[in-house]
Protein backbone atom coordinates (compact mmCIF):
# COMPACT_ATOMS: atom_id res chain seq x y z
CA UNK A 1 0.00 0.00 0.00
CA UNK A 2 2.88 2.14 -0.14
CA UNK A 3 2.95 5.15 -2.94
CA UNK A 4 5.98 5.55 -3.71
CA UNK A 5 7.90 9.26 -3.12
CA UNK A 6 6.71 11.44 -5.58
CA UNK A 7 3.95 9.15 -7.43
CA UNK A 8 1.06 11.34 -6.49
CA UNK A 9 0.68 14.58 -7.43
CA UNK A 10 1.16 17.71 -5.47
CA UNK A 11 -2.22 18.75 -5.20
CA UNK A 12 -3.49 15.45 -4.07
CA UNK A 13 -0.20 14.79 -1.76
CA UNK A 14 -1.21 17.94 0.10
CA UNK A 15 -4.22 17.11 0.24
CA UNK A 16 -4.14 13.80 2.17
CA UNK A 17 -1.76 15.39 4.07
CA UNK A 18 -4.61 18.02 5.47
CA UNK A 19 -6.86 14.85 6.23
CA UNK A 20 -4.65 13.50 8.26
CA UNK A 21 -3.35 15.57 10.25
CA UNK A 22 -6.60 16.45 12.23
CA UNK A 23 -6.17 12.22 13.08
CA UNK A 24 -2.84 12.39 14.22
CA UNK A 25 -3.63 15.17 16.58
CA UNK A 26 -6.45 12.96 17.73
CA UNK A 27 -4.65 9.88 18.41
CA UNK A 28 -1.86 11.86 20.36
CA UNK A 29 -4.32 13.39 22.47
CA UNK A 30 -6.36 9.52 23.22
CA UNK A 31 -2.92 8.19 23.28
CA UNK A 32 -1.70 10.70 26.19
CA UNK A 33 -5.51 10.50 27.80
CA UNK A 34 -5.18 6.86 28.38
CA UNK A 35 -1.72 6.54 29.23
CA UNK A 36 -2.23 9.19 32.11
CA UNK A 37 -5.45 7.41 33.16
CA UNK A 38 -4.04 3.31 33.00
CA UNK A 39 -0.07 4.18 33.10
CA UNK A 40 -0.38 0.26 33.29
CA UNK A 41 -1.07 0.18 29.78
CA UNK A 42 1.38 1.21 28.42
CA UNK A 43 3.26 -1.91 27.79
CA UNK A 44 0.40 -3.52 26.09
CA UNK A 45 0.39 -0.02 23.92
CA UNK A 46 4.29 -1.20 23.02
CA UNK A 47 3.25 -4.39 22.23
CA UNK A 48 0.20 -2.85 19.72
CA UNK A 49 2.65 -0.82 17.78
CA UNK A 50 5.80 -3.49 17.96
CA UNK A 51 3.21 -5.51 16.47
CA UNK A 52 2.47 -3.14 13.44
CA UNK A 53 6.29 -2.82 12.94
CA UNK A 54 6.76 -6.24 12.77
CA UNK A 55 4.29 -6.82 10.26
CA UNK A 56 4.86 -4.14 8.09
CA UNK A 57 8.22 -5.11 7.51
CA UNK A 58 6.81 -8.70 5.96
CA UNK A 59 6.21 -8.79 2.80
CA UNK A 60 4.03 -12.36 1.96
CA UNK A 61 4.03 -14.23 -1.17
CA UNK A 62 0.02 -14.27 -2.31
CA UNK A 63 -1.75 -16.23 -4.75
CA UNK A 64 -1.56 -13.51 -7.31
CA UNK A 65 2.02 -14.23 -8.13
CA UNK A 66 3.21 -11.19 -6.02
CA UNK A 67 4.33 -9.75 -2.55
CA UNK A 68 2.61 -7.29 -0.20
CA UNK A 69 2.99 -6.70 3.41
CA UNK A 70 0.32 -7.19 6.44
CA UNK A 71 -0.52 -3.30 8.48
CA UNK A 72 -0.95 -4.82 12.07
CA UNK A 73 -2.50 -2.08 13.05
CA UNK A 74 -6.08 -3.53 13.79
CA UNK A 75 -4.95 -5.51 16.96
CA UNK A 76 -3.94 -1.80 18.37
CA UNK A 77 -7.33 -0.03 17.24
CA UNK A 78 -9.25 -3.36 18.84
CA UNK A 79 -7.23 -2.63 21.97
CA UNK A 80 -7.25 1.31 22.37
CA UNK A 81 -9.26 2.45 19.77
CA UNK A 82 -8.59 3.33 16.71
CA UNK A 83 -7.27 6.85 17.28
CA UNK A 84 -4.49 5.46 19.00
CA UNK A 85 -2.90 3.42 16.02
CA UNK A 86 -3.03 6.88 13.71
CA UNK A 87 0.48 7.98 15.21
CA UNK A 88 2.16 4.22 15.72
CA UNK A 89 1.09 4.01 11.77
CA UNK A 90 2.50 7.57 10.75
CA UNK A 91 5.69 6.39 12.94
CA UNK A 92 6.37 2.98 10.80
CA UNK A 93 5.41 4.47 7.82
CA UNK A 94 7.80 7.60 8.22
CA UNK A 95 10.76 4.76 9.59
CA UNK A 96 9.90 3.43 6.21
CA UNK A 97 9.92 6.36 4.15
CA UNK A 98 13.18 8.20 5.71
CA UNK A 99 15.25 4.79 6.02
CA UNK A 100 14.02 2.13 2.99
CA UNK A 101 12.53 4.58 0.39
CA UNK A 102 9.35 2.94 0.50
CA UNK A 103 7.01 5.07 0.40
CA UNK A 104 7.53 8.62 0.21
CA UNK A 105 7.50 12.08 2.35
CA UNK A 106 5.41 13.28 -0.39
CA UNK A 107 2.78 10.56 -0.34
CA UNK A 108 2.99 10.32 3.74
CA UNK A 109 -0.30 11.80 3.82
CA UNK A 110 -1.96 9.60 1.44
CA UNK A 111 -0.07 6.49 3.02
CA UNK A 112 -0.92 7.22 7.14
CA UNK A 113 -4.93 8.20 5.83
CA UNK A 114 -5.03 4.60 4.17
CA UNK A 115 -2.58 2.60 6.28
CA UNK A 116 -3.01 4.00 10.06
CA UNK A 117 -6.68 6.29 9.47
CA UNK A 118 -9.38 4.01 7.11
CA UNK A 119 -7.16 0.51 8.12
CA UNK A 120 -7.86 1.59 12.09
CA UNK A 121 -10.86 2.90 12.05
CA UNK A 122 -12.73 0.01 9.76
CA UNK A 123 -11.40 -2.51 11.86
CA UNK A 124 -13.08 -0.62 15.13
CA UNK A 125 -15.89 -0.26 13.38
CA UNK A 126 -15.76 -4.38 12.59
CA UNK A 127 -15.13 -5.06 15.85
CA UNK A 128 -17.84 -3.29 17.46
CA UNK A 129 -20.87 -4.30 14.33
CA UNK A 130 -19.74 -8.13 15.10
CA UNK A 131 -19.78 -7.89 18.61
CA UNK A 132 -22.98 -6.14 18.55
CA UNK A 133 -24.59 -8.72 16.20
CA UNK A 134 -23.90 -11.40 18.79
CA UNK A 135 -19.85 -12.75 17.35
CA UNK A 136 -17.86 -13.72 20.21
CA UNK A 137 -14.39 -12.13 20.66
CA UNK A 138 -12.17 -14.53 18.73
CA UNK A 139 -14.44 -13.93 15.15
CA UNK A 140 -14.98 -10.89 16.07
CA UNK A 141 -11.33 -10.20 16.20
CA UNK A 142 -10.25 -12.09 13.12
CA UNK A 143 -12.70 -9.93 11.08
CA UNK A 144 -11.83 -6.66 12.59
CA UNK A 145 -7.83 -6.95 11.69
CA UNK A 146 -8.44 -8.90 8.54
CA UNK A 147 -11.49 -6.20 6.79
CA UNK A 148 -8.79 -3.39 8.01
CA UNK A 149 -6.27 -4.76 6.71
CA UNK A 150 -8.18 -5.05 3.15
CA UNK A 151 -9.80 -1.99 3.77
CA UNK A 152 -6.46 -0.08 3.64
CA UNK A 153 -5.34 -1.76 0.25
CA UNK A 154 -8.96 -0.46 -1.48
CA UNK A 155 -8.49 2.97 -0.04
CA UNK A 156 -4.90 3.00 -1.91
CA UNK A 157 -6.36 1.53 -5.39
CA UNK A 158 -9.30 4.67 -4.64
CA UNK A 159 -6.50 7.42 -3.59
CA UNK A 160 -4.31 6.32 -6.99
CA UNK A 161 -7.46 5.79 -9.13
CA UNK A 162 -8.28 9.47 -8.07
CA UNK A 163 -4.56 10.48 -8.89
CA UNK A 164 -4.68 8.71 -12.50
CA UNK A 165 -8.06 8.52 -13.62
CA UNK A 166 -7.86 6.02 -16.82
CA UNK A 167 -7.92 8.71 -20.48
CA UNK A 168 -10.52 6.01 -21.21
CA UNK A 169 -13.07 5.17 -18.72
CA UNK A 170 -11.46 7.43 -16.10
CA UNK A 171 -11.81 6.75 -12.57
CA UNK A 172 -13.38 3.41 -12.40
CA UNK A 173 -11.21 1.60 -15.06
CA UNK A 174 -8.19 2.87 -13.34
CA UNK A 175 -9.74 1.82 -9.86
CA UNK A 176 -9.84 -1.69 -10.82
CA UNK A 177 -6.65 -2.10 -12.21
CA UNK A 178 -5.32 -0.95 -8.81
CA UNK A 179 -7.42 -2.76 -7.34
CA UNK A 180 -6.58 -6.24 -9.20
CA UNK A 181 -2.77 -5.09 -7.86
CA UNK A 182 -3.71 -4.54 -4.28
CA UNK A 183 -6.64 -5.43 -2.82
CA UNK A 184 -6.81 -9.09 -4.68
CA UNK A 185 -2.82 -9.86 -3.56
CA UNK A 186 -4.05 -8.66 -0.31
CA UNK A 187 -6.69 -11.43 0.30
CA UNK A 188 -4.49 -14.17 2.01
CA UNK A 189 -2.53 -11.61 3.70
CA UNK A 190 -5.41 -10.22 5.12
CA UNK A 191 -6.64 -13.24 6.22
CA UNK A 192 -3.08 -14.08 7.81
CA UNK A 193 -3.27 -10.72 9.54
CA UNK A 194 -6.69 -11.53 11.21
CA UNK A 195 -5.66 -14.83 12.67
CA UNK A 196 -2.02 -13.50 13.74
CA UNK A 197 -3.97 -10.55 15.60
CA UNK A 198 -6.20 -13.43 17.15
CA UNK A 199 -3.21 -15.28 18.29
CA UNK A 200 -2.02 -12.56 20.03
CA UNK A 201 -5.15 -11.05 21.66
CA UNK A 202 -5.71 -14.61 23.05
CA UNK A 203 -2.24 -14.04 24.62
CA UNK A 204 -2.98 -10.75 26.02
CA UNK A 205 -6.74 -12.17 27.51
CA UNK A 206 -5.10 -15.05 29.16
CA UNK A 207 -1.78 -13.10 30.27
CA UNK A 208 -2.85 -9.33 30.53
CA UNK A 209 -6.43 -9.74 32.37
CA UNK A 210 -5.84 -6.72 34.20
CA UNK A 211 -4.49 -4.52 31.98
CA UNK A 212 -7.28 -5.28 29.46
CA UNK A 213 -10.10 -4.34 31.91
CA UNK A 214 -12.42 -1.47 30.04
CA UNK A 215 -10.68 -1.69 26.79
CA UNK A 216 -12.60 -2.00 23.99
CA UNK A 217 -11.59 -5.78 23.00
CA UNK A 218 -13.21 -6.97 26.22
CA UNK A 219 -15.89 -4.40 27.00
CA UNK A 220 -17.39 -4.71 23.67
CA UNK A 221 -17.68 -9.04 24.23
CA UNK A 222 -18.96 -8.07 27.69
CA UNK A 223 -21.79 -5.86 27.39
CA UNK A 224 -23.57 -8.53 25.29
CA UNK A 225 -22.96 -11.22 28.17
CA UNK A 226 -23.61 -8.57 31.10
CA UNK A 227 -26.87 -7.33 29.81
CA UNK B 1 -8.05 -24.08 23.57
CA UNK B 2 -4.38 -25.65 22.99
CA UNK B 3 -5.36 -27.53 19.43
CA UNK B 4 -6.90 -24.61 18.38
CA UNK B 5 -3.73 -22.35 18.71
CA UNK B 6 -1.77 -24.79 16.89
CA UNK B 7 -4.61 -25.20 13.99
CA UNK B 8 -3.86 -21.27 13.52
CA UNK B 9 -0.76 -21.21 13.17
CA UNK B 10 -0.86 -24.24 10.81
CA UNK B 11 -3.35 -22.35 8.85
CA UNK B 12 -0.63 -19.21 8.78
CA UNK B 13 1.42 -21.19 7.30
CA UNK B 14 -0.23 -22.98 4.51
CA UNK B 15 -1.91 -19.45 4.01
CA UNK B 16 2.23 -18.12 3.41
CA UNK B 17 3.70 -21.07 1.75
CA UNK B 18 1.25 -22.43 -0.92
CA UNK B 19 1.14 -19.19 -2.61
CA UNK B 20 5.01 -20.25 -4.00
CA UNK B 21 3.19 -23.53 -5.66
CA UNK B 22 -0.46 -21.53 -6.53
CA UNK B 23 0.79 -18.90 -8.47
CA UNK B 24 1.89 -18.27 -11.73
CA UNK B 25 3.79 -16.08 -13.55
CA UNK B 26 2.35 -13.50 -15.47
CA UNK B 27 2.20 -13.93 -19.15
CA UNK B 28 5.76 -12.67 -20.88
CA UNK B 29 5.75 -10.04 -23.00
CA UNK B 30 6.76 -10.25 -26.47
CA UNK B 31 10.02 -9.43 -26.50
CA UNK B 32 10.47 -7.93 -22.75
CA UNK B 33 12.67 -9.93 -20.42
CA UNK B 34 11.36 -12.68 -18.30
CA UNK B 35 8.43 -12.24 -16.06
CA UNK B 36 9.33 -11.81 -12.65
CA UNK B 37 7.26 -13.10 -10.14
CA UNK B 38 6.86 -12.65 -6.47
CA UNK B 39 7.65 -8.87 -7.09
CA UNK B 40 6.27 -6.38 -4.69
CA UNK B 41 2.33 -4.96 -5.35
CA UNK B 42 3.63 -1.28 -4.71
CA UNK B 43 6.43 -2.13 -7.95
CA UNK B 44 3.36 -3.18 -9.26
CA UNK B 45 1.50 -0.31 -9.06
CA UNK B 46 4.47 2.03 -9.98
CA UNK B 47 4.17 0.09 -13.86
CA UNK B 48 0.36 0.18 -13.94
CA UNK B 49 0.60 4.03 -13.52
CA UNK B 50 3.12 4.28 -16.26
CA UNK B 51 1.15 2.55 -18.23
CA UNK B 52 -2.24 4.81 -17.70
CA UNK B 53 0.11 7.91 -17.79
CA UNK B 54 3.07 7.48 -19.02
CA UNK B 55 4.05 10.89 -18.93
CA UNK B 56 3.98 11.50 -15.64
CA UNK B 57 7.60 11.99 -13.79
CA UNK B 58 7.32 11.40 -9.86
CA UNK B 59 8.35 15.00 -9.00
CA UNK B 60 10.08 14.01 -5.64
CA UNK B 61 13.19 11.58 -4.73
CA UNK B 62 13.65 9.75 -1.72
CA UNK B 63 16.15 11.36 0.51
CA UNK B 64 17.84 8.51 1.16
CA UNK B 65 17.95 5.10 -0.93
CA UNK B 66 19.35 1.79 0.81
CA UNK B 67 22.71 1.52 -1.84
CA UNK B 68 21.95 -2.07 -2.68
CA UNK B 69 18.88 -4.72 -2.13
CA UNK B 70 21.04 -6.62 0.54
CA UNK B 71 20.78 -3.14 2.30
CA UNK B 72 17.04 -2.96 2.09
CA UNK B 73 16.80 -6.22 3.31
CA UNK B 74 18.85 -5.45 6.37
CA UNK B 75 17.12 -2.72 7.42
CA UNK B 76 13.88 -4.98 6.58
CA UNK B 77 14.74 -7.31 8.98
CA UNK B 78 16.04 -4.77 11.51
CA UNK B 79 12.06 -3.36 11.57
CA UNK B 80 11.03 -6.99 12.11
CA UNK B 81 13.25 -7.12 14.93
CA UNK B 82 12.53 -4.67 16.55
CA UNK B 83 9.08 -5.44 16.21
CA UNK B 84 9.52 -9.47 17.12
CA UNK B 85 12.30 -8.10 20.16
CA UNK B 86 9.23 -6.39 22.16
CA UNK B 87 7.06 -8.63 21.89
CA UNK B 88 9.14 -11.22 22.75
CA UNK B 89 9.73 -9.34 26.14
CA UNK B 90 5.90 -8.93 26.73
CA UNK B 91 5.50 -12.86 26.38
CA UNK B 92 8.23 -13.79 28.16
CA UNK B 93 7.58 -11.78 31.05
CA UNK B 94 3.79 -12.64 30.93
CA UNK B 95 4.73 -16.43 30.99
CA UNK B 96 7.23 -16.22 33.58
CA UNK B 97 4.55 -13.72 35.87
CA UNK B 98 2.30 -16.74 35.48
CA UNK B 99 4.13 -18.97 36.38
CA UNK B 100 5.51 -16.81 39.44
CA UNK B 101 1.33 -15.93 40.81
CA UNK B 102 0.75 -19.89 40.32
CA UNK B 103 4.05 -21.15 42.50
CA UNK B 104 3.22 -18.24 45.15
CA UNK B 105 -0.50 -19.56 45.48
CA UNK B 106 0.49 -23.37 45.78
CA UNK B 107 2.35 -24.38 49.00
CA UNK B 108 4.31 -27.26 46.92
CA UNK B 109 5.72 -24.23 44.78
CA UNK B 110 6.71 -22.04 47.36
CA UNK B 111 8.55 -25.31 49.44
CA UNK B 112 10.63 -25.99 45.78
CA UNK B 113 11.66 -21.97 45.84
Amino acid sequence: MHIMEGFLPPAHALGWAAVSLPFLAWGLRSIGRDLQSHPERRMLLGVAAAFAFLLSALKLPSVTGSCSHPTGVGLGAALFGPAAMVPVGFVVLMFQALLMAHGGLTTLGANVFSMAIVGPFVSYGVLRAASAVGFSRSPAVFLAACLGDLATYVTTSIQLALAFPAAVGGFGVSFFKFAGIFALTQVPIAISEGLLTLLVVNAMVRFNAHELRALPVMTLGARKGGA
Amino acid sequence: MRARTWLVCLALVLLTVLPLWLATAPPATPGGEAPAIFTGADNRAQQAIGAIAPGYKPWFTPVFEPASDEIASLLFALQAAIGAGVIGYWLGMSVARERARREAASPQGRRAD
